[in-house]
C-alpha cells in the first residue's frame, strides 16, 4: 500500500506510433557480406579523438588497435577486420552537416583473420579495476547512442559508491528493434555482461528495465537473470521517452538527479543493454568492439532488418543489402524518428552510435506547412524535462537568446516530443538546437573579446610599465649626474 | 548512391494532428446545440447564424489581404469560422443583420488581427465582441425572442424571418421576453423574493434548453455533452471547466444555505445564462487561457468566482462574458508566476541538492 503511494512518476513524454513489427519479429541477421573498404573515423564517441598509431600502407590483423586512446574521456579503435590501411585522411561524418572528420580507410581483404586475443578465463577473480582496464581497452562506449566511454563511467562508479546499476532496455524510438533482438536472442550474454559490469563498478544490485511493449524480450532476459537474485529483471510502461537515463531513474528510483550532476552523484548509474552485451565479449572473448546489430527499416525499406555489420561500412552498402528504394526515399535518418539525425546522402559510415538507419518515405514524414502557435499547450504537457517549449521557441524567433535561456534551454534534451505533437508543425527541436549552438558561439565570441581586452590591457600596463621604468631611470641617471658635478664641482672648489 | 536530401532536425514522425483539426472538432462539439438552437428560436435565427459566421470569414480574409498574404491556406485552418460560429451562440437569436456583421468586425479585425492574427490575441474575440456589442446596443442585445421553433404555426416563416433581420422586429412585446436570470433580476428590484419568482420556471425545460436566451447557449446538456466529448477527444483539459463550474457551485450552495429567499439555487446557476458554452467553450480558448494544468485551475476558479460576483450583486443579469475577458487579461500574470517545474530544478529554477546518505 505504502508503494501505491510512493508511485514513481512519469512526466510527459507520447504514446508514439511503434512501427516495430516489421524488424523485431526477425532474427539478427550475421551474414552481412565483408565491405570492400571500411571508412572508420577517429571519434565515435563523445571526448578526444583518438590518435592513429598506423601507417598508410600497413597490414593489420581483425581486432588490432587502429589509434589508442587520448586522454581520460577517450576510446581506443580497432580494426574491425583485416587487410590494408589506404589512407588516414578527413572524410565526410555521419552527421547532418556531413563535414569531414579524420578516419582510417581500411582496405578488407576478405580473410577476416583475427589477431591473438586474451580471453580471461575468471574475470570474477581479478579486480575491479582489471575489468574497467580491459573494457576501456576494447574500446567500448556506451551503444545506446550517447558514446560515452565506458571504462569512465565503470571507475566513476566505483568514485562514487553506486548502489543501483540500471541497464536500459526500454528502446522507446519508434522503428528501432535492435535491442529487442539482442535481448531476445543474447540474453544469456547479457546478463554475464551486466554481472561483469557490477563487478568492475563494485556494486551489488542491477535493474534491466525493458518497456512493456516487448514481453518477449522481457521473458528472455527474465529467464536469464533467474539464477542471479541481484539482477532484476522490470517491465516499464511504454511511452517515449521512456529511455532516456533521467526519466528511467526517476521511474526506477524514484529519485531525481540534480540539474547539472551526473546520475553517480545521487548513486545511481546507467548501461544499455548493447553496452553489457560489448562488455561480455571484451572480456569473456577479449574481443574488442568491432560491430554492432543496427536496425534499418522505413517504409523505402524493401527488406527491413535488424543486421550486424562492421563499424566503417558506409550506409550505401547497407541500403543495397536491405533493398532501399532511392526514389522512395524522401529522408535519411540515423537513430530513431524522434531523436536522430537526418543525413544529406548514403556515403557515410556506421559508427559506435549508430543504432538504426531509417529510409523514411513522403508519407511518414511530419512535413507539412508550419503554421502559427495556438499556445495549445501540448508541447509544455509533453515536455519529459518540464520546459515551456512554445515560450522558448516564442523567443528565439524573436532572437531573444537570453530570454530562451532562462526558461531552461538548456535543459532540454532535443527527445522531440513537443515536434511530434505540435498541430502546428513548428519545427521546435530546430529552434532549440540552432539557440543552443547560437548562445555557445556568442559566449565564445564573447570569451575571445574579454581574452583580447585583457591581452591589450596587460600588453598596455607593460609598455606604461617600461615607460616608467625608462622615466625613473632617466631621473636617476640625472640626478646622479648632478651628483657627480656636484662632487666634481666641491673637489674643484676644494682644490 | 548518393543522395543529396535537406537535412532537418528531429522530429520526424508526428501525431496525426492539425490546427484544422482541432478547429473541426470543436464545431463537431458545437454541432449539437447549434442545431437545437436554430431549431427553436427559427428562421431569423438561422439568418443571423449565417450573417455573422459569413462576415467573420469576410473579415478574416480582408485583414490577410492587408496583410498581404493569400487568404485561402490561413482561412482552411477553421479559426475564424470558429470564431463566427461561437460568436452567433453568443447572440440574441432574433437580433438584426448589423449586430451579427458589426460583432464579427469587432471580433476579427479588433480581437485578432490588430493583435497579430491567430494565437496572438489577449483577449478571447467572441466574448470581446459580445461585451462590445451588450454595451453599445443594449436593447438589441436583450432582446429575447421567445421560443418558437421552425415549422410551427406560430413561428416566422421564412418571408417574416427576412423581415425580423434586415428591417427589424415589429409587434415587439409580443413575441419576446425575458431570460430566467434577467426575469429575476427584475423581479428582486420590485422586492419579490425566490420562491414567489420561481413558481413558474421549469428546471427541466431549461435544461434541455426550451427557454429564451442566446442562439446557441439555452442547451446545457447538449453543451455539457460537447464539452465532455471534447474533454475525450483530448482537444481540452477537463480543468478549466471542472474548477469553473465547482467554483460556481461552491459559492452558489454557500450563499443558498444562507439566504434562500436571496441567492439562486446552484442548479439555477449552472443551468442559466452562458455557464456551459464558457466553461466548455470559450474560457478553454487556447491562446486567452494558461497553458500549466495549476493555471487552468486558478483561471477556471477565477473565471467562475467573477460570474457568480456579477450575477449576484452586479448591474447585469449575466457576467460570464465580463469574467472570462477579465480572466483573460490575468493570464499572461498566471502563466508568469505558476510554470512547470524543471527536471532536476526545484520551482525557482536552481538544480536541486544532492541528497545525503
Amino acid at each position: 500500500m505504502l508503494s501505491l503511494f510512493k508511485k514513481p512518476r512519469i512526466v510527459g513524454g507520447v504514446h508514439a506510433e511503434p512501427h516495430k513489427s516489421a524488424t523485431a519479429t526477425k532474427a539478427i541477421i550475421t551474414h552481412f557480406p565483408l565491405p570492400k573498404k571500411l571508412y572508420i573515423p577517429l571519434q565515435q564517441h563523445v571526448g578526444k579523438p583518438a590518435e592513429p598509431l598506423i601507417r598508410v600502407g600497413d597490414h593489420v590483423l581483425k581486432g588490432q588497435l587502429l589509434a589508442y586512446s587520448q586522454g581520460v574521456i577517450s576510446a581506443p579503435v580497432h580494426a574491425p577486420s583485416s587487410g590494408l590501411i589506404l589512407d588516414v585522411n578527413d572524410y565526410p561524418a555521419p552527421h547532418p552537416s556531413a563535414l569531414p572528420i579524420r578516419m582510417i580507410v581500411l582496405e578488407t581483404d576478405g580473410k577476416d583473420e583475427w589477431i591473438t586475443t586474451q580471453p580471461m578465463d575468471d574475470p570474477f577473480q581479478s579486480s575491479a579495476e582489471i575489468i574497467s582496464l580491459r573494457v576501456g581497452a576494447a574500446g567500448i562506449v556506451g551503444l545506446g547512442g550517447a558514446t560515452f566511454p565506458t571504462a569512465v563511467k565503470l571507475n566513476m562508479g566505483r568514485e562514487n559508491h553506486i548502489d543501483t546499476l540500471i541497464i536500459n532496455g526500454a528502446e522507446c524510438e519508434p522503428y528501432l528493434s535492435c535491442d529487442d533482438r539482442l535481448m531476445q536472442e543474447r540474453a544469456d550474454q547479457i546478463i554475464d555482461g551486466v554481472r561483469l559490469m557490477l563487478h568492475g563498478m563494485e556494486t551489488d544490485n542491477a535493474v534491466v528495465a525493458i518497456e512493456d511493449n516487448k514481453p518477449q524480450a522481457f521473458l528472455a532476459m527474465h529467464t536469464a537473470a533467474l539464477p542471479y537474485s541481484f539482477i532484476k529483471v522490470i517491465q516499464i510502461p511504454t511511452r517515449y521517452p521512456m529511455g532516456w537515463d533521467r526519466q528511467l531513474i526517476r521511474y526506477v528510483t524514484g529519485k531525481e538527479v540534480p540539474a547539472g550532476c551526473r546520475s553517480s552523484e545521487i548513486g545511481v548509474t546507467i548501461h544499455n543493454v548493447g553496452t553489457a552485451h560489448a562488455v561480455h565479449h571484451a572480456i569473456r572473448y577479449g574481443r574488442p568492439l568491432l560491430g554492432r546489430v543496427i536496425t534499418v527499416a522505413g517504409g523505402a525499406v524493401k527488406k527491413p532488418m535488424n543486421v550486424e555489420v562492421p563499424l566503417g561500412t558506409l550506409i550505401s552498402e547497407l541500403f543495397d543489402f536491405c533493398g532501399v528504394e532511392i526514389e522512395k526515399t524522401a529522408r535519411i535518418v540515423m537513430g530513431g524518428p524522434m531523436m536522430g539525425e537526418s543525413l544529406p546522402h548514403t556515403g557515410l559510415p556506421t559508427v559506435k552510435a549508430t543504432s538504426g538507419i531509417l529510409a523514411l518515405t513522403q508519407d511518414e514524414l511530419k512535413d507539412t506547412e508550419e503554421q502559427p502557435c495556438i499556445r495549445c499547450a501540448s508541447c509544455l504537457s509533453v515536455c519529459p524535462a518540464g520546459l515551456r517549449p512554445f515560450d522558448m521557441a516564442n523567443n528565439i524567433r524573436i532572437n531573444q537568446l537570453d530570454a530562451a535561456v532562462d526558461l531552461g534551454l538548456k535543459d532540454c534534451i532535443s527527445c522531440g516530443c513537443c515536434s511530434y505533437v505540435c498541430p502546428s508543425n513548428i519545427p521546435l527541436v530546430q529552434y532549440f538546437k540552432y539557440a543552443s549552438g547560437e548562445v555557445m558561439a556568442r559566449q565564445q565570441a564573447q570569451h575571445k573579446a574579454e581574452q583580447t581586452r585583457r591581452l591589450m590591457e596587460s600588453r598596455n600596463a607593460r609598455m606604461e610599465r617600461i615607460a616608467q621604468q625608462q622615466r625613473d631611470e632617466e631621473i636617476a641617471r640625472l640626478a646622479a649626474k648632478a651628483e657627480r658635478e656636484k662632487l666634481k664641482s666641491e673637489q674643484e672648489t676644494v682644490a | 548512391m548518393i543522395i543529396h536530401l535537406k537535412t532537418v532536425s528531429g522530429a520526424h514522425v508526428g501525431a496525426q494532428i492539425s490546427v484544422s483539426n482541432i478547429m473541426r472538432q470543436v464545431m463537431l462539439a458545437l454541432l449539437p446545440a447549434t442545431v437545437f438552437g436554430l431549431f427553436i428560436f427559427g428562421w431569423p435565427a438561422f439568418n443571423l447564424f449565417i450573417i455573422t459566421v459569413g462576415s467573420a470569414i469576410f473579415f478574416e480574409a480582408f485583414c490577410i489581404k492587408l496583410g498581404g498574404k493569400l487568404a485561402k491556406p490561413v482561412l482552411m485552418d477553421g479559426s475564424a469560422l470558429l470564431t463566427g460560429w461561437l460568436l452567433a451562440m453568443t447572440l440574441p437569436p432574433w437580433a438584426p443583420w448589423w449586430i451579427g456583421v458589426t460583432g464579427s468586425g469587432l471580433a476579427i479585425i479588433l480581437g485578432k488581427h490588430v493583435y497579430g492574427g491567430l494565437g496572438q490575441n489577449l483577449f478571447n474575440p467572441a466574448m470581446l465582441a459580445r461585451v462590445a456589442l451588450l454595451i453599445s446596443f443594449p436593447i438589441e442585445m436583450t432582446t429575447w425572442a421567445n421560443v418558437s421553433p421552425l415549422f410551427f404555426s406560430q413561428s416566422p416563416g421564412l418571408s417574416d424571418s427576412w423581415h425580423i433581420t434586415f428591417t427589424g422586429l415589429e409587434n415587439v412585446d409580443a413575441r419576446t421576453g425575458a431570460t430566467t436570470l434577467g426575469f429575476i433580476k427584475t423581479e428582486f428590484s420590485q422586492n419579490r423574493l425566490l420562491p414567489d419568482i420561481l413558481k413558474d420556471l421549469s428546471g427541466f425545460l431549461s435544461f434541455i434548453g426550451w427557454t429564451r436566451g442566446s442562439m446557441g447557449e439555452t442547451s446545457s446538456l447538449l453543451l455539457f455533452a460537447g464539452g465532455v466529448w471534447l474533454i475525450r477527444q483530448g482537444i481540452i483539459q477537463w480543468h478549466i471547466p471542472a474548477s469553473l463550474l465547482l467554483t460556481v457551485t461552491i459559492l452558489a450552495s454557500l450563499f443558498h444555505l444562507i439566504d434562500g429567499q436571496h441567492y439562486l439555487s446552484p442548479l439555477l446557476h449552472l443551468n442559466s445564462g452562458a455557464m456551459m458554452c464558457v466553461a466548455f467553450f470559450i474560457a478553454t480558448d487556447y491562446v486567452t487561457s494558461p497553458n500549466t494544468a495549476t493555471g487552468q485551475l486558478v483561471f477556471g476558479a477565477g473565471c467562475g468566482l467573477l460570474i457568480f460576483v456579477i450575477r449576484t450583486w452586479g448591474a447585469y443579469p449575466e457576467g460570464a462574458g465580463f469574467a472570462v475577458l477579465l480572466m483573460n487579461a490575468a493570464t499572461p500574470l498566471i502563466d508568469h508566476y505558476i510554470r512547470p517545474r524543471i527536471y532536476g530544478r526545484d520551482r525557482k529554477g536552481k538544480p536541486l541538492e544532492i541528497p545525503k546518505t
